[in-house]
């Protein structure tokens, strides 16, 4: 400990003097930003400057943080794979959820009602990327947690059964398999890998900003797939695997 | 005031960092590794911020008004997804490791003596 | 050609998403075949970059060309350094794939996507000119690494190497997001060659050097600098074999890389009336850490522990060249790298066919058992050993062959064996600090930790291959730390082809690529270009793709009769260190007193290398703030 307190304090000031570096707060001059700010409605017809910074101006971050996405998903399940040894404890109907509940008719209810609107909000979320807040991330975590909502409405089977492993696996890797082939078909149509492709259309509708509602939509299947994964496997771990 | 947003990033990332290097329970640990992931949000958002100017939505103001930084804001999106990863792995590594070992002490993970 | 670089991108990440999308459904043979051929297709590929690539090749993403100087989009630039250690990355993983097809009894077909993933981490770290797009794929490499380094969990120790790894490499990475978010505070850009035009001519203030010190501590803990190395043991003695071959071989090199470009790019303007300071800094940690990692080496037991502080050693060798902070370090450091990777990754892969064959990979247990006994008291004593599952009478095992040979090959060739393995590298970079005022003496630690670690090596060559070495004695039992975790596994009766052949492979190429790069030449003018920040941005940021007129001058390099000397004096260094390991010693020498009071200081050395994590991040805390201190005060 004796380390690390004299290193924290010595680090600390020196934290300190640089972030006085920093021009005030409130008073912010990036060229870069104050460009993007300026062009993105004229050049790409979307009102969402984040949404296109995020999917057209800097896309290949997003790639990158995507695969940063599924690799960890892909690690989490090499890391809680079956091992020998481990007995799976049986879940059948009737008594068997008993284990799981805690949930009310009344809760169980709310849920079931919930979950189709929170559906629609998620693909609502994820279509209007480029027109308002939201996008592909942020719609495809509302999305994975629809399907969280029926665990917690008390039915853990219910969850499982409405997310069959190999297809949320597969639509996981489509989403981001998509995603890059959507940066690929900038390269076959247009000049340049990522490059906005398709029709740009009017601005503050459903169709517009070209490229960016399909990127969106593939990283939105993406990211549904996978925190439904990581839910199932740590919810595996929690409820279904014994120890040896 | 204007320093204030950067003293609280700076204060996220030492207090972050205490965290880590004294706690004794691993998911207390994956929790002081947000909190220093945290620090770096603060940080970006604080840097892209305008005063008096709104968000970067140009769907109901008109485009080329005073607007904060997009840029940032993307760049925070990256940073909390691959904070969301790193946590994600790390628990799981803690859920094995209290399997294994029976604790999540991490002193006490040397498997030889334990 | 002008499709190249988006396509070495995202081939292997397409080829990854497949691969994971029909984990369930494809034979191994064919995601084995498939993950093998892809790489290979991306080695061409950056080869082929390398060698076309000319001056510096920018390729915009999303078609955003820079407009008045303001990058909108990301960019790759390309140049010949870049672009080889992409390929070299390439090339590693291919041949740890091939050797994985045999290696391991059971895996899914989510190792080759995870493979891919790192590759296509690595070769996106390695083009890029956007500093942001450098974090991503920092993470990415690092998250892919997480997952690669817990893969055999049924063990016990793989999840504590995990856990250490994955929490200090985190702590860097943010450490250094942290540092790329002070920088474009200061600079409104992302662009390296813009912030890089931004900063220059402006003085250093507090913001410039503390973002340096961020960017660096991010970078130098992936890297494994002393005092931010100790994760690197600990991952490398759990990892698979496979895995372990690419950490050392390119990994931690890469992390390197990225400290040079963004230094180049970016920091040499304004930090060029600082750099008497900085470099001393740098010298500094290289060298103690060389040091630090040959020391350790030695004390080890545990072959692929040896290896990994070997591969300390050798990175902060790597950081000597680099902190110099002049063409003629880098080229030394960038000679040196590929040598040093071909070699090492052939020496894991042997330590593995050692693994796979007898299920240990502790030096004395292993001892004697790499030979194999042939002649008829041989023959006989295998016939009449009856129910012994070892005593059918077999044919000779190739493999035990290659993995002596490749042991042998490697430790000379780190000595540094003129005119093969590393010499070149090793020569170019003690000319370089000779000519660099007042660090010819830094030539002396990089023979010396050279030695040591080579030494290790041909000890460990003489204890398994020959069976010459004394039995543990009673006093030397002090040094079995229990951090050391042996690794043991089911063992084999015969080495299969794939496992014995890509080390062989990977030792030729490590012992002639010396020779090879020094009659082309084309590493001086490489090194050159990168140095040259003025030339990148301008190439960058213009509209017209036009060639920066007047390439920069290559630095002089050559080799002269001292290195020979120093080389001899390395490799002499080596075997006298093993022998003395190995021989029974003469008393005059006066040895046991001596061996007393360094194993009392090795003892000590070792106990701080605790394996808990919570100490790694106190003296991360501390190493940075030193350096923080360092480089304020210059």
């Amino acid at each position: 400990m004796c380390v690390f307190a004299g290193g924290a304090l010595p680090l600390a000031s020196l934290l300190v003097w640089g972030l006085s570096g920093l021009p005030a707060f409130g008073d912010f001059h990036g060229a870069y930003a104050l460009l993007v700010d300026r062009i993105v409605v004229a050049q790409r017809h979307a009102t969402d400057a984040v949404t296109a910074v995020n999917f057209d101006y800097r896309a290949l971050d997003t790639l990158g943080e995507e695969f940063i996405l599924f690799t960890s998903v892909a690690g989490l399940a090499v890391l809680l794979r079956e091992q020998r040894g481990e007995r799976l404890r049986a879940i059948t109907r009737g008594a068997g959820e008993h284990h799981f509940q805690g949930a009310s008719y009344a809760l169980r209810a709310l849920t079931l009602v919930l979950v189709g609107p929170v559906l629609v909000l998620s693909a609502y979320i994820d279509a209007h990327g480029a027109i308002t807040p939201g996008g592909g991330f942020q719609g495809g975590v509302v999305g994975a947690a629809a399907l969280l909502l029926v665990f917690l409405g008390g039915s853990y089977l219910a969850m499982r059964r409405l997310s069959p492993h190999a297809l949320v696996e597969a639509a996981e890797a489509a989403g981001a398999g998509g995603y890059a082939l959507v940066g690929l078909g900038g390269m076959v149509f247009a000049a340049a890998y990522f490059q906005n492709f398709l029709g740009l259309g009017t601005p503050a509708t459903l169709i517009s900003a070209g490229t960016i509602p399909l990127s969106s939509l593939a990283v939105g299947l993406e990211v549904s797939g996978a925190f439904v994964l990581l839910w199932a496997e740590f919810l595996d771990q929690a409820l279904v695997v014994r120890g040896r | 005031m204007s320093f204030l947003p950067y003293g609280v990033a700076a204060w996220l990332f030492m207090i972050g960092l205490y965290g880590l290097a004294s706690s004794e329970n691993l998911i207390g640990m994956v929790i002081c590794l947000a909190v220093l992931q945290s620090s770096t949000y603060v940080l970006l958002l604080a840097i892209g911020y305008r005063s008096h100017a709104s968000a970067p939505i140009f769907a109901d103001i008109p485009p080329g008004s005073r607007a904060v930084d997009p840029v940032v804001q993307a760049l925070t999106l990256t940073d909390v997804v691959v904070e969301a990863t790193v946590v994600a792995l790390l628990l799981a590594l803690a859920v094995q490791a209290h399997k294994r070992f029976g604790t999540l002490d991490p002193a006490r993970l040397n498997p030889l003596r334990g | 050609m002008h499709a190249l670089p988006p396509l070495v991108l995202a081939v292997p990440l397409l080829s990854a998403a497949l691969l994971a999308a029909l984990n369930a459904v494809l034979p191994r043979a064919l995601t084995d075949a498939a993950s093998v051929a892809c790489a290979l297709a991306v080695t061409a590929m950056c080869a082929l970059l390398t060698l076309k690539t000319g001056g510096l090749t920018v390729y915009w993403f999303g078609g955003f060309h820079p407009r008045a100087g303001v990058a909108v989009g990301i960019s790759f630039a390309v140049d010949s350094i870049g672009a080889g250690m992409a390929t070299l990355s390439a090339f590693m993983v291919s041949a740890a794939l091939v050797y994985s097809v045999r290696y391991f009894e059971e895996i899914g077909s989510l190792y080759g996507a995870l493979m891919l993933v790192f590759l296509a981490a690595m070769v996106g770290f390695c083009l890029t000119g956007d500093l942001f797009n450098l974090f991503v794929f920092f993470e990415l490499m690092s998250v892919a690494a997480y997952a690669l380094t817990a893969y055999k969990i049924e063990e016990a120790g793989p999840l504590q190497g995990a856990i250490n790894f994955a929490i200090t490499n985190s702590v860097g990475s943010f450490a250094m997001l942290s540092g790329i978010a002070l920088m474009y505070g200061r600079t409104g850009a992302l662009n390296m060659a813009q912030v890089g035009a931004a900063l220059s001519g402006h003085r250093v203030d507090g913001l410039v050097t503390v973002a340096l010190l961020l960017i660096m501590g991010g970078l130098l803990v992936k890297a494994a600098i002393v005092p931010l190395h100790f994760w690197l043991a600990d991952a490398h003695a759990v990892a698979p074999v496979p895995v372990c071959v690419l950490f050392s071989g390119v990994m931690v090199e890469l992390a390197l890389y990225g400290l040079a470009r963004v230094y180049w790019t970016i920091f040499s303007g304004p930090m060029s009336a600082h750099a008497a300071g900085l470099r001393a800094t740098l010298v500094v940690l290289g060298a103690a850490t060389a040091i630090v990692g040959a020391t350790m080496c030695l004390a080890q037991r545990h072959l692929k522990r040896l290896l990994a502080f070997s591969t300390i050693s050798h990175t902060g060798t790597f950081l000597l060249g680099l902190g110099l902070l002049t063409p003629a370090g880098l080229a030394a450091s960038a000679r040196y790298v590929p040598e040093h990777a071909l070699l090492k990754g052939a020496l894991f892969m042997a330590a593995g066919i050692l693994l796979h064959r007898f299920g240990t990979v502790d030096e004395h247990d292993l001892r004697g058992r790499g030979r194999e006994r042939t002649g008829r008291r041989a023959r006989r004593r295998r016939r009449t050993r009856g129910g012994h599952p070892n005593g059918r009478a077999h044919a000779r095992d190739p493999g035990l062959r290659v993995a002596a040979l490749v042991f042998a090959a490697g430790g000379l060739g780190l000595a540094a064996l003129p005119p093969l393995g590393s010499f070149y590298g090793k020569a170019t970079l003690e000319d370089a600090l000779s000519h660099t005022v007042g660090y010819g003496w830094v030539a002396a630690i990089v023979v010396a930790s050279s030695a040591m670690t080579a030494g290790a090596i041909l000890r460990a060559t003489g204890r398994i291959f020959v069976g010459w070495g004394p039995r543990l004695p009673r006093h030397l039992e002090l040094l079995r730390v229990t951090s050391e975790v042996p690794e043991t596994r089911r063992p084999h009766d015969r080495t299969p082809a794939v496992m014995f052949v890509p080390p062989l492979l990977l030792a030729g190429a490590g012992v002639f690529l010396g020779v090879f790069t020094h009659a082309t030449d084309g590493i001086g003018a490489a090194a050159a270009r990168l140095t040259d920040r003025a030339g990148y941005a301008a190439h960058v940021l213009s509209q017209a793709l036009s060639r920066a007129n007047g390439a920069p001058r290559a630095p002089h390099e050559s080799v002269v009769a001292l290195d020979y000397v120093l080389a001899a004096t390395t490799v002499v260094g080596a075997l006298a260190i093993s022998a003395l390991a190995l021989m029974k010693r003469p008393a005059w020498l006066g040895l046991p007193r001596i061996e007393r009071r360094a194993t009392a200081a090795i003892v000590v050395l070792r106990r701080v290398h605790s394996g808990c994590v919570n100490d790694y991040v106190a003296w991360l805390v501390a190493g940075l703030a030193a350096i923080g201190g360092a480089l304020a005060l210059s």
